[in-house]
């Protein structure tokens, strides 16, 4: 072995290894460090656009500002609670779909695209849509409601139905991608356990709970981990089908975040929002992951 | 033939006999149909499911095709007489095609841009397994876009570049760059170090090696990526909604105007919806095979 030929070709490996990806690097600091550190910075700071547009130190005054303000509890209620019931809806609905689709059928790609709709199509448009769907006078679904026998609701102009009118729809979105996801760890699961306990005797019931569960629960975990990062900060369905309303009433974090930000201009204490936001999130994602290493530690023992 | 097949269902069906369950006595023969039965309730199922995800892209085009009256008849009308107006009005007189011409620069010149600086990094980032480098870039996903979007408004607005496609490309590849890096992280770990080696054994260099042996094996990595970039940007509200204007107008906020402006024109919006959805539905069929690993990689740990 030739140590001059090792060193060499390290030192051409090192080189390349760093230089790249340091253009992406470069770039990824500019357009994400920068905001995020300048953001961080802001947060310590007043800076109202609106108003005398000068930036001025404040320390911590703006979070004990935020954390003072029954509007910021009020968001960060409406996000625990659209959140939650999202991704709880998502979950159970697209793990029971997968367990449906599961078995092999002719047609198999064409539902799987179809499911892929929905996913795909543009958050703005299927809002719009939807919002016309929840209308109180022309709206098909108190049509339906009222074919059933049912009353007329406001959904979207109520303060208490408007949030369970944007978690059906948020369901309706985005179910399908935790159903692929499972669908996908279905697909690849071995077939030898499910063999041999048939040939023991399990039920079917059984067999879901005690082998089909436990082998997918990985799959299940991560499509709801990608699904909350993504529920906790949504924007788009929210703020096309009521921008918050009626009041405050559908006005989750970020929504809040957002109207601080560019209907006040008041960027200093939006910068702060943001940073609880982002805490949030992050927090809720160590949570999930240490929850998915939990179970797989169980496996492996 | 058609014995063996008949022998296999009497073999099937005796086998569930075995596993139990099925009382001892009852007719063999009805086990047929009984499979027939529950195949048909199978598919009536399937049918069912799949109208859910699709009845709300029936309602947006059928929306677009009806006239205002019809749109607002109670009952609702699943039949009508298709008009184009809606269309028409949208494309011509709403200036549609223009805003879709800035939603396709800003996705494509993000999408380019992404491609050149990610392609290399994630190769690199793949091949010395620098996975920090990874981790790292998944946490730029969680940071909420407002955290983005306020320093860069300060920023734009200082720089005076607000209502320009430079704002625009910067701000979606917050989200395109970092995604592009880590599908292609995924799929150029799946590629053999010796796969460069002989390449550059043969006399090539780097770059030679990298564009005509590496990129072509990983070419349906590149395709779902590029793909599913596009489609963010296309989708993509927020950044757009306070950094385009009037010149560089996307289509999701030129939409969205639509019920802030005069009184809700439920054609013209069901005949935009269509019109904006129609690109990422058609691109997804493209990808399909490889959506669900280009949506989880980075969720899922190596």
């Amino acid at each position: 072995m030739s140590y001059i030929y090792v060193g060499s070709n390290q030192m051409i490996k090192k080189s390349e290894k760093f230089v790249l990806p340091l253009p992406a690097l470069l770039v990824m600091a500019l357009i994400v460090v920068f905001p995020i550190g300048y953001n961080l910075v802001l947060s310590l700071h007043s800076y109202d656009l609106a108003g005398a547009g000068v930036l001025r130190f404040i320390g911590l005054e703006n979070y004990a500002t935020v954390f003072t303000t029954t509007r910021f509890w009020n968001s960060l209620w409406v996000t625990a609670v659209f959140t939650l019931g999202a991704l709880g809806g998502q979950t159970i609905l697209g793990t029971m779909l997968a367990l449906f689709f599961s078995r092999e059928f002719k047609g198999k790609s064409l539902v799987k695209a179809i499911f892929l709709f929905p996913i795909a199509a543009t958050p703005v448009a299927v809002s719009l849509i939807w919002a016309m769907m929840w209308n109180f006078d022309f709206g098909i679904i108190n049509y339906v409601i009222e074919l059933f026998g049912g009353h007329p609701q406001m959904w979207l102009a109520s303060p208490t139905q408007v949030i369970p009118a944007l978690v059906i729809t948020d369901i309706w979105q985005w179910t399908p991608l935790i159903m692929l996801i499972v669908l996908a760890s279905l697909e690849s699961l071995p077939r030898q356990p499910f063999e041999s306990a048939r040939v023991d005797g399990a039920s079917s019931i059984q067999i879901l709970t005690r082998i089909t569960l436990p082998l997918i629960r990985p799959a299940i975990i991560v499509a709801a981990m990608i699904r909350s990062i993504d529920a906790i900060k949504t924007f788009d369905l929210i703020y096309v089908m009521t921008q918050g309303g009626p009041g405050f009433a559908s006005e989750n974090l970020n929504i809040f975040t957002f109207n601080v930000g560019f209907n006040y201009f008041r960027m200093g204490r939006g910068a702060t929002l943001a940073v609880v936001l982002f805490t949030i999130v992050l927090v809720f994602n160590l949570v999930l992951a240490i929850i998915r290493d939990a179970g797989q530690t169980d496996m492996q023992a | 033939m058609q014995s063996t097949r008949d022998n296999n269902q009497l073999a099937d069906s005796s086998v569930s006999h075995l596993a139990a369950r099925q009382e001892p006595g009852q007719r063999i023969l009805s086990h047929r149909a009984e499979r027939h039965v529950k195949r048909g309730l199978f598919y009536v199922g399937v049918v069912l499911l799949c109208m859910v995800p699709l009845f709300v892209f029936f309602w947006m085009i059928s929306s677009g095709l009806k006239t205002q009256a019809d749109n607002i008849a109670i009952p609702p009308k699943i039949f009508f007489e298709p008009t184009f107006a809606n269309f028409a009005e949208v494309i011509a007189g709403r200036n549609f095609f223009a805003y879709g011409v800035n939603s396709f620069i800003v996705a494509f010149g993000a999408v380019a841009i992404s491609l050149f600086l990610g392609l290399p990094a994630a190769y690199s980032i793949a091949k010395y397994r620098l996975r920090k480098i990874g981790l790292t870039l998944l946490i730029s996903r969680m940071v909420p876009f407002v955290s983005y979007l306020i320093p860069w408004f300060i920023a734009f607005r200082t720089l005076q570049l607000i209502d320009t496609y430079i704002a625009l490309i910067t701000t979606h590849l917050i989200i395109t760059l970092p995604y592009v890096i880590w599908v292609m992280i995924n799929f150029f770990e799946n590629v053999p170090v010796s796969l460069e080696e002989s390449a550059r054994i043969d006399g090539a260099n780097f770059t030679q090696s990298f564009i005509y042996v590496i990129l072509p094996v990983v070419r349906n990595g590149v395709f779902t990526a590029s793909v599913l970039a596009f489609i963010f940007s296309w989708n993509q509200f927020l950044f757009s909604l306070i950094l385009s204007g009037r010149d560089t107008m996307t289509v999701p906020v030129a939409v969205f105007q639509f019920i802030t402006y005069d009184q809700i024109n439920w054609g013209g919006l069901g005949a935009a919806a269509t019109l904006i959805t129609l690109p990422p539905l058609v691109l997804t069929l493209f990808i399909q095979k490889y959506i669900i690993r280009g949506l989880t990689t980075g969720a899922v740990k190596e």
